[in-house]
């Protein structure tokens, strides 16, 4: 990773920093509903893992903490915050919400809501990766909750099994919801859970951007090298509660300070300005010109963009004029 | 035209499929090496290999979720659940994943994936192996469910399913794989929607779906025989949709209908079928329409309760007779 990289990488994960905040405030301005799943607090795991892959080509899929890992693979900014407030120009027409942020087109294969929903969607990528003989690989990005699910063991169990490219990042940001790992979890250190599948595994650091870069360039080569599976744990704190309808009254401040004072994003701003890379008022520029393109950009788009049309309801349930639905010969 | 059975049928299709496209593929429990609990599957794991005719973990919704995220780079996996009970546990992926990507993707993305599974009561298998679970599927928007009552429609059926690109869930019965019947020896495909007419009337619709198309068929020849009622029977191969102009087709002509299902009546394919009716043809109807059902209980092993639970073709033969007053 060199200079411009990191710079880079500060500029992406402020802005997805800033998008986010910006989402919180269209919320409670209730241009946005139903559920909104912020990532604050967690951007190095999605910006560490994906710059060490290929966004735009490997597979990626998670669960519906999904904005900003759909904007790393390269959807754009509109048609998510479009989509957030249910326009048709949206990445999934209005149809999806923020649960369900897709863009196919650059390899995002979706946001899911059922907790631990992907594990073997993900799985089934990478079989069909293999089945076809390319090189990309399969990336699932789900919190340690969704390691209690059942399709946690069955997805690493075929996995393994049949030796599919896929990495399994764990994004462990302590809490399922607003019940603490501990109270939920026999086994705690989640890289640990998966030895039980003869899966290599290791755990990092998630709020140093330079550390999950380094363990997930490993964990991606081991996996395209047709090595079989890979599960990382990031060790992470987001910093809102689970949803905007989590009163967040489970934590202490003290502990949130704790995580807080080991920012993602600041860390590598101090890093950078202590190698002299940028200046505090490079920083500043930075960050007026991210809130003026969310402002004028990408919140102008989506608050001009059109509805869906009503008479438009039952569109995309089955597919349209499929020949094969009348017997082929129609 | 040759006559088979209902497994090679089901076999050829499988064959023909996975021999035309090479992403085609097909999972399940003992489906590969051990060549399938019903034989559908037969010789193909030696014809095509282990990476296509894949036997699976007994992990439902796992291997089904797996399947799921295949058919969306492409893949057309054909999966067998060995029972409907066991699909209980795939619910979850085959509802919530493949029903449901098309719409909340804005049609970006879809599962063209088929599911086939046995269900029914069969030889005393008792409460966990008897499930008729068609009602459940039937009821979610994003999956086709067919259920093919005879060879040919089972072979006709899976063609289409392998190669359309929603989700199909295909409704199989535990106790007609060895039933015989014609099938095309050219290719053939049978559409996924609509109904067949197994047999003109102009006294009563029977509709019947899979097993109890058979049932229908035999009471038809009890009423014409002994009670000169000349019954017409409408086979729903397609259960979602429900051919809704068929339906009421057949009952402008008819005016009576009796629906017959060997499932319990609530929710069902009779509620349905009824609705229909009221929605599409209601001022044409003679008689109120009636529902031969399961009874609403866990399925029991003592092979007298269970033959007590479920319908047979004399059942329906008494409902017709109430229904005209003969």
């Amino acid at each position: 990773m060199n200079v411009a990289d990191k710079k880079r990488l500060l500029r992406e994960m402020l802005y997805a920093r800033r998008f986010e905040e910006r989402c919180y405030e269209a919320y409670v301005e209730r241009k946005i509903g139903g559920f909104l799943h912020l990532y604050p607090g967690q951007e190095a795991c999605c910006h560490g893992v994906l710059e060490a892959a290929r966004p735009g080509q490997d597979y990626v899929i998670t669960g519906y903490r999904d904005h900003v890992h759909a904007i790393k693979c390269g959807a754009d900014p509109k048609e998510v915050m479009a989509e957030l407030y249910a326009k048709e120009t949206g990445s999934s027409k209005g149809r999806g919400g923020s649960m369900h942020i897709f863009d196919t087109g650059h390899h995002f294969m979706g946001g899911y809501a059922l907790v631990g929903g992907p594990f073997p969607l993900a799985a089934g990528m990478a079989k069909a990766i293999k089945m076809k003989g390319g090189d990309e690989i399969a990336i699932c990005f789900l919190g340690d909750a969704a390691n209690n699910q059942g399709t946690f063991h069955e997805s690493l169990n075929m996995a393994k099994l049949w030796e599919l490219p896929v990495l399994y990042v764990c994004e462990n940001n302590l809490y399922g919801i607003g019940t603490r790992i501990d109270r939920s979890t026999a086994v705690i250190e989640q890289y640990k859970r998966v030895s039980g599948y003869n899966i290599p595994s290791a755990q990092e650091d998630g709020q140093d951007i330079e550390k999950v870069f380094k363990a997930a360039k490993k964990a991606v080569d081991y996996v395209r090298s047709g090595n079989g599976p890979y599960f990382l744990e990031l060790m992470t704190y987001r910093y809102r509660g689970h949803s905007m309808s989590d009163s967040n009254a489970y934590r202490s401040k003290k502990e949130e300070r704790m995580w807080s004072e080991r920012d993602p994003i600041i860390m590598l701003r101090d890093r950078l300005i202590k190698a002299g890379e940028i200046s505090k008022d490079d920083y500043k520029a930075m960050d007026t010109e991210i809130l003026d393109n969310i402002e004028n950009e990408v919140i102008a788009f989506a608050e001009s963009s059109p509805e869906p049309r009503v008479d438009e309801l039952e569109k995309y349930v089955l597919a349209e004029n499929d020949p094969w639905v009348y017997g082929g010969g129609r | 035209m040759a006559q088979i059975m209902y497994w090679e049928a089901l076999r050829r299709a499988h064959d023909e499929e996975m021999d035309r496209d090479p992403l085609v593929i097909c999972m399940g429990e003992d489906i590969g090496v051990a060549g399938g609990t019903y034989k559908a599957t037969k010789g193909l794991y030696d014809k095509y290999g282990a990476e296509r005719v894949i036997d699976t973990p007994i992990s439902e919704n796992g291997y089904t979720g797996l399947g799921i995220g295949a058919s969306f780079l492409g893949v057309r996996p054909i999966i067998e659940i060995m029972s409907v009970n066991f699909a209980w546990l795939a619910m979850d992926q085959l509802f919530n994943s493949a029903a449901k990507v098309r719409y909340m993707s804005g049609g970006q993305l879809t599962a063209p994936l088929v599911v086939r599974s046995a269900g029914g009561t069969a030889h005393q298998l008792g409460a966990q192996h008897s499930a008729r679970m068609e009602k459940v599927f039937m009821g979610i928007a994003g999956l086709r469910v067919v259920t093919p009552s005879n060879p040919r429609q089972a072979y006709g059926l899976l063609k289409s399913a392998v190669r359309c690109d929603d989700p199909v869930y295909i409704n199989e019965h535990e106790l007609m794989y060895n039933m015989k019947g014609e099938v095309p020896d050219e290719e053939y495909f049978q559409p996924l929607e609509g109904s067949e007419i197994a047999r003109e009337g102009s006294d009563v619709t029977l509709f019947g779906y899979n097993i109890s198309v058979h049932w229908c068929l035999q009471a038809a020849q009890t009423l014409a025989k002994e009670h000169a009622i000349n019954a017409e029977v409408v086979d729903l191969f397609a259960l979602s949709p429900l051919d809704r102009s068929g339906i009421a087709a057949s009952v402008r002509k008819t005016h009576r209908a009796v629906i017959v299902e060997e499932a319990e009546p609530a929710v069902g394919v009779g509620a349905e079928v009824m609705a229909i009716i009221n929605e599409e043809c209601f001022f044409e109807l003679d008689a109120a329409p009636l529902r031969v059902s399961a009874a609403n209980v866990p399925m029991p092993y003592n092979h007298g309760l269970e033959k007590a639970a479920i319908p047979n073709a004399g059942d329906v033969v008494a409902a017709v007779r109430k229904m005209l007053g003969k």
